[in-house]
């Protein structure tokens, strides 16, 4: 809804845009909690919405001060309420929300402003909940989202599609739902190991962008499939006490099938054309474990050379780590801690519990086990958040009792 | 370019079937704003006017008597709008795609007069 009138009252106007969705909101409240939640809340909520748009624009209908976009139209009542009736249609809204997408995208910030600013504007998230997704304190989310809004705000209309920058601006938009994503995924926070509002999130603005024919490119269905291929490992990844569950015990048969088959869908679709991004070489890592009924029949052969092509196309100390886990699946533990404790930038997975963790992990496995006990004590003072702890602590365990 | 006004006008009956339900409404408002939009992105908008309610009062005369009108039953100017075109010809052809004339009611077409000095 925010993006819908931000269109019509222009970027420069977002204040106005949020005050007017925010002042449906409170005469919903006031007038449901007298007559009771009306048939159809949602289409309540925007008639309110549009109404109160058009009591602002009558008020001031001078051209140019809103979207430069809408023209005169907004200054007659010919059109008026045809064109913002005309907004909230839902081809348009789509149309406004991606728009919205691109222009918190914006090159100029940060990622961690865009993705905060994305979740205010595009999801509607409060600058506490963002705080408690990204895990990060209140002030510095109301810091990014604050400078966010005066980098939207400085252009009057939201960003146009057709745009000579937008082939640049599309592979800002697809990390930063990307990072969205992983966030959601791996994104620890004081209660849950995951946060699946977030995943869904992504997944829902990755399916807009996918709507649009010129942002379905080969690089955003790689994407589309990789948010499928992890979803679909969301139901298991924390077990019914709520506690984190390593990859190596989840029950597979919770994975969601109708998920991965999208996943593999959307894989086969991003084979389309030349491009090969880190998001396909992800999806395809993510296809393989998808195929294998349980970790050791795993084709790890296969999973190998794709983290080497990771390594080339986008190489992080994470994707080092993962890939000396899946070396240490194939060749053995020995080999496995031989990589790890060569990662070249190591030193970036100081602060990472998962780092010591997987050194714990194959120190257990070729029984050194009170090195695999140091290695899990230091990845259990590293960890984030109670899920980790007692993840971590059923490791340790594991270390005396074995 | 020129100045034309343009003058809508229909009869009650005429009004009834382009307005007369919700969905009939909502159709016709949709297809004016479509001609309008077409109309400003040519640079033919001059002021975009405002349409007008169907009653009001007239004053008359040295006495200003009031009296209410005009009737609903007449045919009434609907509203008005201004546009710029290079003469008749062309402001004609451009009223002509307006949907209220597709619609059966019609547009009156006025030069705006140059009134000389004195």
């Amino acid at each position: 809804m925010v993006a819908a009138l931000t269109r019509i009252f222009g970027a420069h106007n977002l204040a106005l845009a949020e005050d007017v969705v925010q002042d449906a909101f409170c005469r919903a409240l006031e007038a449901w909690k007298i007559g009771g939640l009306p048939e159809n809340p949602s289409a309540w909520l925007m008639a309110t919405a549009k109404n109160r748009a058009l009591d602002l624009l009558r008020r001031e209908r001078t051209a140019g001060k809103y979207a430069p976009e809408m023209g005169r139209l907004l200054e007659t009542e010919w059109t008026l309420a045809p064109v913002v009736d005309e907004a909230f249609a839902a081809p348009k809204v789509r149309d406004s929300e991606l728009r919205m997408m691109f222009s918190c995208c914006h090159p100029r910030l940060p990622e961690e402003a865009q993705l905060a600013l994305i979740l205010n504007v595009l999801c509607g998230f409060g600058a506490n909940e963002i705080a408690a997704a990204l895990l990060t304190g209140r002030a510095a989310i109301e810091k990014r989202i604050s400078r966010g809004k005066k980098q939207l705000t400085g252009s009057k209309s939201l960003f146009e599609l057709g745009d000579r920058e937008f082939a640049s601006r599309l592979s800002t938009v697809r990390r930063a739902l990307y990072l969205l994503f992983n966030e959601g995924y791996h994104g620890a926070s004081p209660e849950s190991a995951v946060s699946p509002p977030l995943c869904e999130e992504a997944m829902r603005l990755t399916a807009l962008l996918r709507e649009y024919a010129p942002a379905a490119s080969p690089a955003t269905n790689a994407l589309a499939a990789l948010m499928c291929l992890h979803a679909a490992r969301l139901p298991a990844r924390v077990d019914s006490a709520g506690d984190l569950c390593p990859f190596e015990e989840q029950d597979r048969s919770r994975w969601d099938e109708g998920l991965l088959a999208q996943g593999l869908t959307l894989l086969e679709s991003s084979a389309a054309g030349e491009e090969m991004s880190g998001y396909h070489v992800e999806a395809a890592i993510a296809a393989v474990h998808a195929a294998a009924p349980t970790v050791a029949e795993t084709d790890w052969q296969a999973i190998v050379p794709l983290y080497d092509r990771l390594m080339d196309i986008a190489p992080s100390p994470v994707v080092a780590l993962n890939r000396a886990i899946a070396i240490g699946q194939r060749d053995g533990a020995e080999r496995g801690l031989r990589e790890l404790l060569s990662i070249s930038d190591r030193h970036r997975l100081a602060q990472y519990p998962f780092y010591p963790a997987a050194l714990g992990e194959l120190e257990l496995r070729r029984g050194h086990h009170p090195a695999a006990h140091a290695r899990f004590r230091a990845a259990f003072d590293l960890a984030r958040n109670e899920a980790e702890r007692r993840y971590l602590r059923k490791r340790l365990q594991a270390c005396a009792g074995a | 370019m020129s100045e034309f006004v343009l003058l809508f006008r229909s009869t009650a009956e005429e009004s009834q079937q382009a307005m007369g339900t919700p969905e009939r409404a909502r159709q016709s408002m949709r297809t004016f704003l479509a001609w309008v939009r077409e109309l400003e992105a040519k640079g033919h908008l001059k002021d975009p006017g405002q349409p007008l309610g169907r009653s009001g009062k007239i004053v008359r005369g040295k006495d200003k008597v009031v009296t209410d009108g005009p009737y609903a039953e007449a045919d009434l100017v609907l509203g008005f709008m201004v546009i710029q075109a290079r003469d008749m010809a062309e402001a004609l052809a451009l009223a002509a795609k307006c949907p209220i004339v597709e619609g059966g009611a019609c547009v009156e077409i006025r030069p705006v007069m140059k009134v000389p000095l004195e």
